[in-house]
């Protein structure tokens, strides 16, 4: 019989996840493991972890890990990646986190072109503490601090990270993918593994914006949170690369 | 040993490569511009890294960053943006990351006077950032000082896994003074420390769950967090027994005994040689490390004899005068001799506070 898919090792066995039922998180992580342990450079692989729903990977993953403060994971992969430029070095956010209390360490790290690798999980809401609005809440959208939903007027338009670092000359490599069906699942890792092969190339920043879902906070079940992707959030959220630097004609 | 002339910033900046400091992140603010202008022209000649940050915020997160990567990194700000700068000191103390970082203090509270002061001393010594981490904070009162203790700086950092402020002011930071500087560490010895720190730095570790680097400015679970705070404690409690630092200057017989910190405690000195000339036997109690306060101290005052301490500082409400009375324990009277707002103190107020205690007016 041949083994044609196994386990990452990156993620411990031995542990429980802690993602609520139909979170994408856990769809995220594995997919980077893999990548990682494809590309042979578990040995180099650090992850900047932001503050959210997204720090409760670091308790299961097998690579070396370092908390930043909430927003400021591209300053401390700054920090990270110009001392030792050796090393593979993501970070991995939240919308709150990266678009919001962050947003000047994300877009001024892009603006650099630090040879680093974002991962952005757009799940439209603040997971962690419990629903609150996001810059990427949709229009319409329920949150907590928002109970009539997201109005335009009071609170302005769901933010497109992908297409505002786009406006930026730096940037190498910006793509928005999704994880809601099994072809989106698979685009995704190729995303991410063009994106931390960019790193190893030493091209400059990459950027891999996922649209994933939060059922609990978006008070729905696993399944309507994949239809309410598909319809409401790639509605918003186009998927595709949105700047490939090495398709450019030189 | 050959003597320079030197601003304090780049000589702090200077002192900072030479003890193998190889990241630096600033964001401009006077009266401390001369440190990361410094920077960016020393770091490239060392192989060393300079980045100005889009904020206090970013580059001081870049320094937890580099520090978390075993790199012997630091940072400086000047008072409103020290404040930007406690969010990741606080990270740095939690997760026990080393790093070095400098207030040249300017007036305050709010964007204050960009001229020198010294009014955020309770925030350096007391809460650099929350969560109630403590640190040792190095107060210079010359050029030189502020060199060496700047050198030294990075030893107890690394020592200690811990952040270490030096508290200058604007004063110690735009003044010019002939220096000695202390030799280059190495390449090699550079390059040891890094190695040293690789077993828990950030870098990439070969698949083995226990042993990769997880830096964690805070735990899920409770008993986790009370032990780290338990484990830092033991460290801040060893500072007060080993790590000290003080000028004691005539204190034995002193009838009247000063105490002042920095560039304060510079002019008191002075003040001290005057008005022992002029028939009065005072005396200086200079912290040289604030965090430690150097308590003991001021059980070496002769009690009897001492008719008042007179605490002098740039700051107006006074903060360090706090200090200096519980380490005086109400043996004596304390009084105070303060300005603010960016003025600097004079020797005369020294003076005529003495005066005033030596004939029983306060
Ligand atoms: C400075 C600071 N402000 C606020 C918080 C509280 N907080 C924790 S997680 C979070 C939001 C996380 O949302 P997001 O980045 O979208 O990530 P998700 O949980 O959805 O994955 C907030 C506001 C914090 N930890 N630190």
């Amino acid at each position: 019989m041949n083994l044609i898919y196994t386990r990452t090792k990156t993620i411990q066995e031995d542990k429980v996840s802690g993602f609520c039922p139909g979170c994408m998180h856990s769809t995220v992580i594995k997919l980077i493991g893999e990548v990682i342990e494809e590309l042979n450079v578990v040995d180099k692989t650090c992850c900047i972890t932001g503050i959210g729903c997204c720090g409760l990977h670091m308790d299961y993953i097998a690579y070396d890990t370092i908390t930043a403060p909430h927003g400021r994971a591209c300053a401390v992969a700054t920090g990270i990646k110009r001392t030792n430029p050796e090393s593979l070095v993501f970070t991995y956010q939240g919308d709150g986190d990266l678009a919001a209390i962050g947003l000047a360490e994300t877009l001024s790290a892009a603006n650099r072109g630090e040879n680093f690798t974002v991962i952005f999980v757009n799940n439209g809401i603040y997971g962690m503490t419990g629903g609150q609005m996001a810059p990427t809440t949709l229009i319409g959208m329920k949150a907590s601090t928002a109970p009539a939903g997201r109005n335009a007027k009071e609170h302005g338009y769901p933010m497109h990270m992908c297409e505002l670092m786009n406006v930026l000359t730096a940037p190498y490599y910006l793509v928005r993918t999704s994880c809601n069906t099994p072809a989106n699942v698979t685009r995704t890792k190729n995303a991410i593994k063009q994106a931390f092969k960019n790193q190893l190339e030493g091209k400059g920043f990459s950027m891999v914006e996922i649209v994933t879902s939060c059922p609990t906070n978006w008070g729905m079940d696993a399944l309507s949170a994949l239809d309410f992707i598909q319809d409401k959030m790639l509605a918003e959220f186009p998927l595709g690369v949105i700047r490939d630097k090495s398709k450019e004609a030189d | 040993m050959t003597r320079i002339f030197m601003k304090g910033c780049e000589a702090i900046a200077e002192a900072a490569v030479r003890a193998g400091c190889r990241f630096f992140a600033g964001y401009p603010i006077t009266p401390q511009n001369e440190i990361p202008e410094y920077f960016a022209r020393r770091m490239p000649e060392v192989g060393g890294v300079f980045i100005q940050g889009e904020s206090e915020i970013a580059s001081v997160n870049m320094v937890y960053g580099a520090a978390s990567s075993g790199t012997r990194a630091m940072t400086s700000s000047s008072s409103c943006g020290i404040s930007l700068k406690s969010e990741g000191i606080s990270y740095a103390a939690s997760a026990r990351i080393p790093m070095v970082y400098c207030n040249v203090q300017r007036g305050g509270p709010g964007v204050g006077a960009i001229q020198p002061a010294q009014q955020d001393y309770f925030q350096a010594t007391k809460a650099g950032g929350n969560g109630g981490f403590r640190m040792m904070v190095f107060a210079p009162s010359t050029v030189q000082e502020a060199i060496d203790l700047t050198y030294g700086a990075f030893d107890y950092a690394d020592r200690d896994r811990n952040p270490v402020l030096i508290l200058a002011d604007g004063v110690i930071g735009t003044m010019m003074e002939p220096v000695s500087l202390p030799e280059m560490k190495p390449e090699s010895e550079i390059e040891a420390i890094k190695q040293s720190k690789l077993k828990w730095a950030c870098v990439g570790h070969e698949l083995d769950y226990p042993n990769r680097s997880w830096i964690e400015p805070g735990h899920w679970n409770t008993a986790d967090m009370q032990k780290a705070n338990e484990e830092a404690l033991k460290v801040y409690e060893a500072w007060e027994v080993n790590d000290v630092k003080v000028e004691e200057y005539m204190i034995d017989d002193a009838e009247v005994v000063l105490s002042a910190y920095g560039i304060s405690g510079r002019i008191a000195a002075a003040a001290v040689d005057k008005l022992r000339a002029a028939g009065i036997k005072a005396g200086l109690i200079r912290p040289i490390t604030v965090s430690p306060f150097p308590y003991s101290s001021y059980d070496k005052i002769d009690y009897k004899k001492c008719k008042g301490i007179l605490s002098i500082e740039m700051s107006i409400p006074a903060q360090f005068a706090e200090d200096v009375k519980s380490a005086v324990k109400e043996r004596c009277l304390v009084s105070t001799c303060l300005c603010s707002g960016g003025n600097i103190m004079s020797e005369q107020a020294v003076i005529d506070g003495v005066k005033k205690i030596m004939e029983g007016r306060v």
